[in-house]
């Protein structure tokens, strides 16, 4: 599949040289810029997306999308696609020098409109979001544009331009930067980004077998996660093999700490590796790199009017898919709240709840990673003695799998304690409480999450109430009823970001106003 | 107030447990011992199960060395 472009033009407001204010200025045309892009837009907020290349980045990076994104991204338009041309797999295994450790099943729950997670090339998913962007007229992508300067007042913010044509100033009243782990943004607005480097190198090979190849019986029909630790092709270090679409395989190799970059960056070495592994020489290299990653955030998400979101505002390692994803949420939980705030309904505080929820967040991932990471690749001689112990009780015993660690799937994180949510004051025996993801669950025709539009929602379960906003009438058995936990007259009130703001045993007309206003920053 | 048992626990049985817990592990080479003791640890945490008593432990093995 070709990918779009979009080429540099100069525009009237560089030849005019008089700046024109725009709502929301995007710093960054990657999957967290473009997904803010098209949600804003959506709600009618017309957006500039700057970027200082005019094409998508090559190579290997995210490979893959969990639930959560593909609801984001279903609801912008894309979804579906994405989840279609993805792949999806179901059992991971796990092997441990000459043995297979175990094996699981994703055996993700059923009655869900999108998969647990689905395995596409980055640029493909990129792609499809450009497209997106370039037919809607509410957003302009421009391509060579650099952000080298950034001043704000409390009116507004000034982001100078460098482009083809020169200097140029731009002002907005708001401006997210979605620029990546090396965030020029960041670095303008002089924020630190702190956490752990690790060490140890890892080579990235994306290979494509040759027709009839199935390497140790992997049969590419089925495609599978594969995790080795400390395999006999490559000792001491540890080996992922994962699916891509397009009949592409990720192999991530841990090269240690000692690597020599130089030598490991030789392409017959890279074969001989993937040779190796494979069993086979049946395949053709499409791309390699080595990377070496880190588990950090800024210190703040938010500096008066610019925020941070993505990889610019925290990084973790790719083991547990949470880079991506946990950006694409952030983009969701910050879309809805720019809006109401340019359009004056929502208060000021809705942008540091973006802040307060997303930071929680983001350390929630980075322990996820973090710990990953450890197992992975052991500190001392005890760390790597235990991981052993671990690996060799997981074959013949249940206790110690979900003490092996190879990643653990992204999912949304609960922010129980966020000041927008409405505690409890009845009491539940189940269902998601305030601060947690609305589950999906099929209706009559099609799906709750199609039915929430990224609008306040109320959840009305067995028959329609006097609620003057969006109202989704549910019935009071079924599955959604199950996974609300819901009696007839129990109400849930979802954000448009479909967290769960408040719910009630019974509806209560004034207590679920008061529960929109505080979900709307104005508390009363 | 502490949750793990720093009463003994085995009764009159103190030198018979110990001399299972060496003979257990008797034949081993050093790395094989170690790895044993290694597997052991891990199951007999899962065993407990309560972190809070676990906590406790760790931090009693950390301050009792020499």
């Amino acid at each position: 599949m070709d990918l779009p472009r979009y080429p540099y033009h100069q525009t009237l407001e560089q030849r005019s040289g008089q700046p024109q204010r725009r709502p929301v200025v995007i710093v960054g045309a990657g999957p967290v810029g473009l997904t803010l892009a098209l949600d804003l837009a959506r709600r009618d907020v017309p957006v500039v997306v700057i970027d200082d290349s005019d094409r998508i980045g090559e190579g290997s990076r995210a490979v893959c999308w969990a639930k959560k994104t593909l609801e984001v991204l279903d609801r912008l338009g894309v979804g579906e696609a994405v989840a279609r041309e993805g792949v999806r797999w179901q059992r991971g295994r796990v092997f441990h020098g000459e043995r297979e450790a175990y094996a699981f099943d994703l055996l993700p729950e059923s009655h869900h409109k999108m998969p647990a997670m689905v395995n596409l090339q980055q640029d493909q998913v990129e792609a499809r979001l450009v497209r997106a962007v370039q037919l809607d007229e509410r957003i302009e992508l421009r391509g060579k544009h650099e952000l080298i300067g950034l001043e704000q007042d409390e009116s507004g913010v000034t982001l100078n331009v460098r482009t083809p044509d020169g200097l140029f100033d731009m002002r907005a009243d708001w401006v997210v930067a979605c620029d990546g782990a090396r965030s020029p943004t960041r670095t303008l607005l002089g924020l630190s980004f702190q956490g752990q480097v690790f060490e140890d190198r890892f080579l990235i090979a994306d290979v494509r077998l040759a027709p009839g190849v199935r390497p140790r019986g992997l049969d590419p029909a089925k495609p599978e996660r594969w995790f080795w630790f400390d395999p006999p092709f490559h000792r001491g270090q540890s080996v992922l093999l994962h699916a891509q679409a397009d009949g592409l395989w990720r192999i991530d190799f841990q090269l240690g700490r000692g690597a020599d970059v130089e030598a490991e960056r030789d392409e017959d070495r890279i074969k001989a590796r993937v040779a190796a592994m494979l069993g086979t020489d049946g395949f053709e290299l499409a791309w390699s790199s080595i990377y070496q990653f880190c588990c950090r955030r800024a210190e703040r998400f938010r500096v008066g009017r610019v925020l941070l979101a993505g990889d610019a505002a925290h990084q973790v390692s790719p083991f547990g898919a949470r880079g991506a994803n946990s950006g694409v949420q952030d983009a969701d939980n910050l879309g809805w709240k720019l809006a109401a705030v340019l359009r004056g309904e929502g208060g000021d505080a809705l942008l540091d709840s973006y802040e307060a929820e997303r930071i929680a967040a983001a350390d929630d991932n980075i322990g996820h990673s973090t710990r990953a990471t450890d197992f992975i690749s052991p500190k001392s001689a005890l760390s790597l003695r235990l991981r052993k112990a671990a690996l060799d009780l997981a074959a013949h015993t249940e206790f110690a799998k979900p003490l092996v660690n190879s990643g653990r799937l992204s999912m949304p994180t609960d922010v129980g304690d966020s000041m927008l949510n409405t505690p409890d004051a009845d009491a539940w025996s189940g269902g998601p409480a305030p601060g947690c993801p609305a589950p999906d669950a099929p209706l009559e025709a099609g799906w709750l999450s199609e039915q929430l539009h990224g609008e306040f929602t109320l959840l009305a379960f067995g028959g329609a109430v006097d609620f003057d906003g969006r109202m989704q009438v549910l019935p009071s058995d079924g599955i959604a009823a199950q996974r609300y936990a819901a009696q007839p007259g129990s109400a849930y009130l979802i954000r448009p970001d479909a967290v769960v703001a408040a719910r009630w045993q019974r509806f209560d007309a004034a207590a679920v106003r008061a529960a929109l206003a505080r979900a709307h920053g104005r508390p009363q | 107030m502490s949750k793990l048992t720093l009463t003994p626990n085995f009764g009159r049985e103190a030198d018979a447990f110990y001399a299972e817990l060496i003979a257990a592990q008797a034949g081993l080479s050093d790395e094989k011992a170690a790895d044993w003791l290694a597997r052991l640890t891990l199951i007999l945490c899962n065993h407990i199960g309560d972190r809070e008593v676990l906590r406790e432990a760790f931090a009693l093995a950390s301050d009792h060395h020499d």
